[in-house]
């Protein structure tokens, strides 16, 4: 699997990507089993449920609010955070971040951290540039151990591993762990995670983090999270470093109860996952927690994102990861064909928007606009609509004269007039004939296209056009009087 | 520094800096069409929550006040745990007194490599939710600093039923009441699913989770 | 009018029809959609004979062309912008409109508003929300508008059902194909396995990114295969065009078939 970093201003393009991926059959096995697992644990308890379109809306309409107001409630966060004793820290962009980050460990007087799976310490890709500081990052939760072990990239928001199965995981924890007589069941190999990391727990002295909320009226900070590693790294260290999007703020304690209860159910098909930890800057006093606690706000292009109208409900997001295992274009490729740590419907908007536009303009093409994600989505994030808005800007970026837009223009003038119209619908009738076959039928098929258009042929045959449009029936039907009693 | 910045490009892109007041003001209006309270019996809502605990592999319990002191006895033995710590500021009426507790003194903090070397932990807590199995911790008397229940394999924790709500917007709303302590919702014992979505029992948190209903 | 249902079906007069607009006749304006114009007018015709046959009137606006999702959904909005004036333009004033393709419809419902309010058009966007509520997809317009399930079909074959994505989610028609084919006579239907998955047509999608297309179509065609149908059905052409390349490429004899040729189908 890629060692290298997912990283959208150097990936190959989503078809290019997604076609190489395709041909790891036990990838896609594993990612269909996967996703399937989740799909289903997910539907019967959403299905429990009675006010869950309810629940949707509440959370659409509170994160809206939030980024409608996120300026005041930013400064709200700071405001609290500080006055229990936290420090804040405003990091432009991932550079600014990383570079944030590996002052803090380096002042914390550690060498090595431990950390909780976070998707914002992947996007601006920290472990490299702690390991580069001299720092030594210990991936705590199952799953990142099992990526960090193996050397290999996230392929979901929820579960990053889901594309290894048993098997493989088994055989990176035999290697990188020396563990040669490793059982093959998974409660033999988080039973060895779990010795592996036990020590580190206790004795390293700074831990990093994301963050799932930030609290403004209470200045709290809240972690969801399944093994307790998360809580062993918030609780445990003397130092905690928490790397959060600006994006992720809320405005009440109060509002947890809608995000509480949409965010288990849509990520891990649990009514509640295991643990969540909502706590405030420092307790010295009850000897509660770590003694410093830094929270980095980081925007990395996520202003860019509020700036578009229609694009910035993105930032809703709550990262469950419902929308990848709900959507079929994942399901056939897993994550690593988007080219970015975000992956799935919500990283096919995500991502470029991102980069600004500038990188992953495959990526919204990257969906056949079926409408599972938004279907899911537990804060009702109009996936296919964003998608339609970016491909219009891919559109405009790539100007008037490629091959797409100029026959998409021509497609345009031909449907602008009914005359056009029937001048085309005959001539594709002269045109298409040398294509034409038959088949055992005696029907008339078309096994190859040119082009762009051969993608449709290589699994696909395509009937030809009938000698008579319906419009051309209708007419013939209208003159000879038969309407209405023709059969 | 950024902050500048990074606040004047929100302003710019929101057409305008807001003020928290105009932020409360809108933040009321948000609609809120959700279940808030239970529109059940006390008997059924406490049968759910043992039911949900269960269903996450917590071993559930109910005892009358008086009986609860056997109880612990009986599940401690049961699971053959001896070497028991707890938080100060538990209820002693409801511990046998024939089994003993080391106690963390806050004044005089165990330190982790201590905890660890302990079977298990008791804790009371704050209140429970039924629809979703989960038990709240905070870091006040009886139920500790967060490292107590969570560095101990084995964690039994005694829930009063008159804090058992049904809803999470109920328990938001006494949560709301109490002052801002670290908060743990505990919902069975720690676990995974990270290997290919099979959930496992116990990773790095107690892989054990007995809970006694108090009937209060 | 109570309990006088008309004489709807012609051919069978022991099926007598009902619905809450009983009696009443309309004029139904067809926008037949480019691609079912030009590739599938069997498509157009069985559903003139549906509803000719439950007594309304049907109109052919003749300058309609497209309903501009193609352009729409593959990032060209400009291009897109003059179908919306040119369909507003053939069908303003029609009693309603039905459209045999559902995601056509959800075209005009779903970014139709948001076109015209883009283009800062008032008076477009007034026309278009007054016409929109009046326009129906085919079996929509049966059960919905109309209140029928059984309009009096007849077809003696082993069918299956699949739920376009565009039917399903963006105007959420429910069982509402399901329940018209369960009202025909002779039929056989059987339920698909992953009735909710897309078959990866996705318009341009199946070209741009035809790998991921085809293995999501080697789903759905495993999927109708497995439920031994001899045919499969849905409300959109594009899908079972889709379909129909994969199930005749692999010489499996499995046909496809819209909905409204079942529905039209007679003894």
């Amino acid at each position: 699997m890629s060692g290298t970093a997912l990283d959208p201003t150097t990936a190959a393009t989503f078809p290019m990507a997604a076609r190489g991926l395709m041909g790891d059959t036990q990838l896609r096995k594993n990612v269909k089993h996967a996703t399937d697992v989740i799909q289903a644990k997910r539907a019967r308890v959403v299905g429990e449920m009675p006010d869950w379109q309810e629940l949707r809306e509440s959370g659409r309409r509170l994160r809206e609010h939030t980024m409608r107001y996120l300026d005041a409630y930013l400064e709200e966060f700071e405001r609290n955070f500080t006055a229990r004793g936290g420090v804040v820290h405003w990091a432009a962009d991932a550079e600014e971040a990383r570079r944030i980050v590996v002052g803090l460990v380096k002042a914390s007087g550690s060498n090595e951290v431990i950390k909780i799976k976070s998707m914002t310490t992947e996007e601006i890709q920290l472990n490299k540039a702690l390991e580069a500081a001299g720092i030594r990052p210990y991936e705590t939760d199952l799953a990142e151990l099992i990526i960090q072990l193996g050397h290999d990239q996230p392929s979901h928001i929820v579960v990053p591993a889901l594309h290894k199965n048993r098997q493989q995981i088994r055989e990176i924890f035999k290697r990188e762990m020396n563990l040669p007589d490793l059982g093959g069941t998974p409660q033999d190999l988080a039973d060895a995670a779990r010795l592996f990391l036990r020590e580190k727990f206790l004795k390293v002295k700074t831990g990093v983090s994301g963050a799932n909320f930030l609290i403004a009226e209470t200045g709290g900070v809240c972690v969801v999270e399944s093994e307790g590693n998360g809580r062993m790294c918030l609780t445990l260290p003397e130092t905690l470093i928490t790397i959060a999007g600006i994006d992720k703020v809320v405005p009440r304690l109060k509002d947890l109860e809608v995000l509480l209860q949409v965010l288990p159910r849509s990520a891990t098909g649990e009514r509640m996952n295991p643990y969540n930890s909502i706590w405030n800057g420092v307790d010295p006093a009850r000897n509660d927690g770590p003694r410093a606690f830094h929270v980095v706000l980081m925007d990395n292009a996520r202003t860019s994102v509020l700036a578009d109208a229609e694009g910035r409900q993105t930032l809703n997001c709550i990262r469950c990861g419902a929308c990848q295992n709900a959507c079929p274009v994942y399901r056939q490729t897993g994550g690593h064909a988007y080219g970015s740590v975000y992956a799935g419907p919500i990283g096919a908007i995500l991502t470029p928007q991102l980069q600004e536009m500038k990188f992953a303009q495959t990526l919204p093409y990257a969906s056949s606009l079926c409408g599972a994600c938004y279907e899911v989505c537990p804060v009702k994030i109009n996936i296919p609509e964003v998608l339609i808005h970016l491909r219009n800007k891919v559109v405009v970026q790539g100007g008037p004269f490629k091959a797409e837009a100029l026959a998409m223009r021509a497609m345009a003038m031909i449907f602008r007039s009914e005359r056009r119209f029937r001048a085309a619908q005959r001539l594709g009738r002269i045109a298409e004939t040398p294509l034409v076959r038959e088949d055992g039928q005696g029907e008339g098929w078309i096994g190859w296209l040119p082009g762009l258009l051969g993608g449709w042929t290589q699994v696909r045959d395509l009937r030809e056009m009938p000698k008579q449009t319906f419009r051309e029936w209708f007419e013939a039907r209208e003159a000879s009087g038969n309407a209405g009693g023709e059969r | 520094m950024s902050r500048a910045g990074v606040l004047a490009k929100i302003r710019a892109a929101n057409g305008g800096a807001s003020t928290l007041a105009t932020a409360e003001a809108a933040w009321g209006e948000i609609p809120r069409a959700y279940r808030r309270t239970a529109e059940m019996e006390r008997e059924e809502i406490l049968e759910m929550l043992e039911d949900r605990l269960r269903d996450y592999d917590a071993h559930v319990v109910r005892a009358a006040r008086a009986d609860v002191a056997d109880t612990v006895a009986l599940m401690l033995r049961t699971r053959g745990r001896t070497r028991m710590l707890m938080p100060e500021g538990v209820d002693q009426e409801l511990l046998p007194s024939w089994v003993g507790f080391a106690v963390d003194d806050p004044g005089e903090p165990l330190p982790f490599l201590a905890i660890d070397k302990f079977e298990g932990v008791l804790t009371e807590s704050t209140l429970a939710i039924a629809e979703t199995g989960t038990i709240v911790l905070q870091t006040v008397a009886g139920q500790g600093r967060r490292a107590l229940s969570l560095i101990p394999d084995y964690h039994l924790c005694l829930v009063r039923t008159s804090a058992v709500v049904r809803t999470v917007p109920e328990a938001m709303d006494l949560l709301a009441t109490v002052p801002a302590f670290a908060t743990t919702f505990i919902s069975g014992p720690s676990a995974t699913a990270d290997i290919e979505m099979t959930r496992i029992k116990g990773v790095h948190g107690p892989r054990f989770l007995d809970v006694v209903l108090v009937i209060d | 009018m109570n309990g006088v249902g008309a004489p709807l079906c012609f051919f069978c007069s022991r099926v007598t029809v009902r619905g809450p607009d009983e009696g009443l006749f309309l004029r139904v304006s067809l926008f037949i959609t480019c691609y079912n114009d030009t590739l599938f007018p069997e498509t157009g015709k069985a559903v003139v004979r549906v509803l000719e046959r439950l007594g309304h009137t049907v109109e052919f606006p003749a300058g309609q062309t497209c309903c501009g999702q193609m352009h729409y959904n593959t990032g060209y909005q400009a291009e897109g912008m003059p179908l919306l004036e040119r369909f507003v333009a053939q069908f303003r004033g029609a009693e309603c409109v039905v459209v045999p393709s559902s995601s056509c419809v959800a075209m005009m419902r779903d970014h139709y508003p948001k076109m015209t309010e883009h283009a800062g058009n008032a008076v477009l966007a007034r026309e278009v929300a007054e016409l929109l509520p009046k326009v129906f997809e085919f079996s929509e317009f049966l059960t919905k508008r109309l209140g029928l399930e059984d309009v009096g079909a007849f077809y003696p074959h082993k069918v299956t059902y699949h739920a376009s994505c565009h039917g399903l989610r963006n105007l959420g028609l429910g069982d509402g194909p399901q329940r018209l084919l369960r009202a025909v006579r002779g039929i056989e239907l059987v339920e698909i396995a992953g009735l909710e998955q897309c078959c990866g047509f996705g318009g341009t999608f199946a070209v741009k990114n035809a790998e991921v297309s085809s293995a999501m179509l080697a789903d759905k065609t495993r999927a109708v295969l497995n439920t031994g149908a001899e045919a499969c059905t849905a409300c959109d052409n594009s899908c079972l065009m889709h379909i129909e390349g994969a199930l005749h490429r692999q010489r499996t004899g499995v046909r496809t078939v819209h909905l409204a040729e079942i529905l039209a189908g007679e003894p």
